[in-house]
């Protein structure tokens, strides 16, 4: 096959007058992450779009981009106002551009996120263990596991207060946190920094729910997604549980139901 | 340039519709400013705003963003992009309310006027020069310090119906203070984004 440059949809609505114009991220089944800036200033923003699909009938089509574009905006605005880390919606189009060229898509301006996602600070640290895990004394290596634990709470302490918030992500992954952090750029070879706030994001799956078993299949997915991809921090997964206990009234109860999720998987009823 | 009057090219809006932005405080005319919205006389189509009910630049920026992105894909709720723009502080889809609780009123002695280049003769002198013999006031800066001083953050509060977030203190800009400031100007923001979802 020719490799061609891969061409993204036109940029819906106002976004066509921005200068310079946004940079695509990246680009998911569903909708197309582009960096752009605020609208007061010079300060960077992330620019969510889901454009239409042409093969879907139209009215189908626009409803569930609606639909679903609302529903992200929804759950972000509400955790915004209960004070869970996650980034702010600065603006938001459910229609997209009606009519004309046809070249519909909603979209939603949010505050831009600087730092690593959770996933890559956890790959450097890993490469780092591996290199130089064995020059350790038992004391920094017994440090470093410190810096990793407490990394682990604080995850599971934002986890807790969105559940807390009656809001479920639906795809808790260590790519889907990001640390925020002032961090200078990362120097190869050594220990990332693990200081800073995780925030939560792309909430493309979430929905607002206070049950149980919803929020113990939201740490049982990320349960799972750490096991995978953190093969040398999954032991300090119970960290993570630790820190979401004490983070609303209910937690024991959805940690007590993790457990049978954990035993059947995260398919409640599969029986007929 | 009026150094009372800002013109502002918000990003992602087209270079066509500038915006021109002028704070006042101590405002005499309002009642007069008023009837002339009243009246609809075409000369003062502007969004007048209380100014009190303004937290900072940024709120200012998204209503007037929703606004003129509503305008350019012809769905404006009310009469013309500048009754828009009040009408867009709202949270709710009520523009008779909204009205009452962001727009001009007899009482109003600090005031936000905005106003968009929606045709070529509107220019930044031309708007200078009307708002400088229409209004009865002494022109501020537009930006966060002022507006802080101004807004009446327990009001602003009750009308975007978020009470029970944590008040700063006024007039403290750093700290704890700063950063429930900036939950607040979120959760605003978000619920002017939000307006007429259902």
């Amino acid at each position: 096959m020719p490799e061609e440059a891969y061409i993204p949809p036109p940029l819906p609505g106002p976004f066509t007058n921005t200068t310079p114009p946004p940079t695509l991220l990246t680009q998911g089944a569903e909708a197309h992450l582009y960096k752009t800036i605020h609208l007061d200033s010079n300060t960077p923003a992330a620019l969510k779009i889901r454009p239409s699909k042409p093969y879907r009938h139209p009215i189908l089509d626009r409803r569930l981009t609606r639909q679903r574009i609302l529903q992200e905006a929804r759950c972000l605005v509400k955790l915004v106002r209960e004070g869970v880390n996650v980034p702010a919606v600065l603006a938001l189009d459910w229609e997209g551009q009606g009519g004309e060229n046809g070249n519909g898509g909603a979209w939603l301006l949010m505050e831009w996120i600087e730092g690593p996602v959770v996933r890559v600070v956890f790959e450097r640290w890993e490469a780092f263990i591996k290199a130089s895990g064995a020059s350790l004394s038992a004391e920094e290596l017994q440090r470093e596991e410190e810096k990793v634990r407490k990394l682990l709470r604080g995850i599971g302490s934002v986890v807790g207060g969105l559940h807390k918030a009656g809001v479920i992500h639906g795809d808790l992954t260590t790519s889907n946190l990001i640390l925020r952090t002032e961090e200078v750029n990362a120097v190869p070879g050594e220990s990332p920094t693990m200081q800073g706030d995780v925030v939560l994001i792309d909430f493309g799956l979430a929905g607002q729910s206070s049950s149980e078993e919803d929020r113990a299949v939201d740490l049982y997915v990320l349960e799972r997604a750490f096991g995978s991809t953190h093969p040398r921090t999954e032991k300090f997964f119970e960290e993570v549980l630790e820190g979401y206990k004490d983070s609303y009234k209910g937690a024991a109860v959805t940690l007590k139901r993790l457990q049978d999720v954990r035993m059947r998987g995260r398919k409640r009823s599969m029986i007929g | 340039m009026s150094p009372t009057l800002e013109t502002i090219s918000l990003p992602h809006l087209p270079s066509s519709l500038p915006v021109h932005v002028a704070l006042y405080r101590d405002v005499q005319n309002a009642p007069s400013l008023r009837q002339q919205l009243i009246s609809g006389n075409s000369d003062f189509e502007y969004a007048f705003i209380d100014a009190s009910m303004v937290l900072s630049r940024a709120h200012v920026s998204s209503a007037i963003f929703r606004a003129v992105n509503d305008y350019l894909n012809e769905r404006l709720k009310s009469r013309n992009v500048h009754s828009e723009i009040v009408f867009s502080f709202s949270s709710t889809n009520n523009i008779a309310d909204s009205f009452r609780k962001f727009g001009i009123s007899d009482s109003t002695k600090d005031l936000l006027v905005v106003k968009v280049s929606v045709t070529p003769e509107i220019t930044h002198d031309s708007v200078a020069a009307h708002l400088a013999q229409s209004i009865e006031g002494s022109p501020v800066p537009f930006n966060d310090e002022t507006l802080w001083e101004i807004a009446d953050v327990a009001k602003i509060k009750r009308a975007y119906k978020l009470g029970s977030l944590p008040s700063a203190p006024a007039g403290q800009v750093n700290g704890t203070g700063n950063s429930d400031k900036m939950r607040l100007e979120n959760s605003i923001i978000g619920a002017i984004a939000l307006r007429g979802a259902t």
